[in-house]
């Protein structure tokens, strides 16, 4: 594995231009992992911080995206979660599961409180996850994304709408059974199953 | 997986925050103190993590780089040019330094609290597992070594059963068993005895001694005998009740390693 030798007290000030110049020199070597880039980031290293940002900015926009489905407040969500890791890095620690599943989860529950216009209710330091899939590489991303695709094109209509409704729109059990005039106990267990259905494709 | 007053969906619900708001904070509270629920909860966020991956992926726009990282320049050029503190040093400083101590010692015991928790939660989990291998051991020793099990040799067809015996030995660990069968009765106040016949050729070590039931079974778990020696074969004999020091002629079954 390739490593990258940045002293943090040697990297110069750059401008933001020059930082998206420099973006592209760094994560050309994407070798370094995400505790690594996260270490850095804590010693102010914009460097590390640039690369973090290549390698997750597109989950946390689509994820966004998808839940606010509005472009601008998609950015204004992916700028204030990086800027708050950028503020403390160290809200993220090994303990909590990997960075990019940790960051999805936390993208989708502040778009959530967005369209719920909430305050953010969870505090992030609050959230550990399990997850057994590795994304810091961009093959292994792109091989997730595609396992979760096929997952829900197997999974009937209706239990596919559940847990859509439920995790993008943020929509309760009882929401979505008075939607769908289905029962609240039925719509419980389909949003359970699609779950451990994604669960079970990465076992 | 809960087996209690909280029901499994009702946990995905709130992995989700999905729940009306009374019945958030109700599971909220259950798994505060529920170290099964919170393990299932952790796994049941990375399940959502995955489940976020079906978003169709979009790149950020350019400008949203440009944007963070100006922010972020600008914040660190604030940083240096704030103000400096003037007067007695000592007389600003400490109070500060000794709130901000307080609150540093705050978040380390909050920090500290969570990973403590965590970790437990990890060592149950682990200590779980570790207690399944032992009842699969368990299991297997008492199947292996119980009185009414039902112990069947496949033979070539027409073949009249034949005494048998497999050992299976740990040199490094010093442990042994042996299952035999189809064996014959034994004259009163007798016994079978195992023995280990060392590789370097020294003198046959006893192994344990062992009775057939009814049927001819038996079985030997765990007889005392030293690690570490290496075995060319196993041999039973018939010795007098309680065993003998050196085997008596002739060897009843006789088996060698490789």
């Amino acid at each position: 594995m390739q490593v990258l030798a940045i002293d943090p007290k040697a990297e110069p000030e750059r401008t933001s231009d020059e930082h998206m110049a420099h973006a592209g020199a760094l994560t050309s070597s994407d070798a370094l992992s995400d505790s690594t880039l996260i270490a850095r980031t804590h010693a102010r290293d914009q460097a590390a911080f640039s690369a973090l940002y290549d390698r997750y900015s597109g989950i946390v926009y689509s994820v966004a995206l998808r839940v606010v489905r509005d472009p601008a407040t998609a950015e204004d969500l992916l700028h204030e979660i990086f800027m708050q890791l950028w503020r403390k890095p160290e809200q993220f620690e090994a303990a909590r599961g990997s960075l990019g599943a940790w960051l999805a989860v936390i993208t989708r529950n502040r778009a959530i409180d967005f369209i719920r216009r909430q305050k953010p209710q969870e505090d992030p330091e609050e959230v550990y996850l399990a997850s057994p899939v590795d994304l810091q590489s961009e093959v292994e991303r792109n091989t997730a994304m595609e396992k979760v695709q096929a997952v829900l094109k197997e999974m009937p209509e209706s239990q596919r709408n559940a847990i859509q409704m439920a995790f993008f729109e943020g929509l309760t059990h009882s929401d979505i059974a008075a939607k769908t005039g289905e029962p609240l106990g039925t719509i419980k267990s389909r949003i359970r199953s699609a779950l451990l259905a994604v669960r079970k494709a990465f076992e | 997986m809960t087996n209690h007053e909280i029901p499994a969906e009702d946990l995905a619900l709130y992995a989700l925050g999905t729940l009306d708001p009374e019945e958030q904070k109700r599971i909220a509270t259950h798994v505060e103190t529920c170290a099964s629920c919170r393990t299932e909860l952790m796994k049941l966020r990375g399940d959502a993590a995955l489940f976020a991956l079906s978003a169709p992926p979009v790149a950020a726009p350019s400008r949203a780089r440009k944007r963070l990282f100006e922010e972020i320049v600008q914040t660190a050029a604030k940083d240096k040019s704030a103000p400096k503190l003037r007067g007695s040093w000592w007389s600003v400083a400490l109070p500060t330094l000794v709130s901000v101590a307080l609150l540093a010692f705050g978040f380390w015991l909050i920090a500290q609290n969570g990973l403590l928790r965590h970790e437990l939660d990890e060592a149950r989990f682990a200590a779980a597992q570790q207690q399944a291998i032992i009842d699969q051991a368990r299991q297997v020793m008492e199947t292996m070594s119980a009185a009414n099990a039902q112990r069947v040799t496949l033979v070539a067809a027409q073949t009249k059963p034949q005494p048998q015996a497999q050992t299976i030995y740990q040199r490094d660990k010093g442990r042994l068993v042996l299952v035999a069968s189809n064996l014959e009765a034994l004259p009163k106040n007798k016994t079978y005895e195992l023995w280990i016949l060392p590789a370097n050729g020294g003198a046959p070590i006893p192994a344990g001694t062992f009775q057939p039931d009814a049927r001819g079974n038996a079985s030997l778990m765990m007889p005392r005998i030293p690690t570490g020696v290496e075995a060319k074969g196993f041999a039973v004999t018939v010795e007098p009740e309680g065993g003998s020091a050196t085997p008596t002629m002739p060897i009843k079954m006789l088996g060698t390693t490789g």
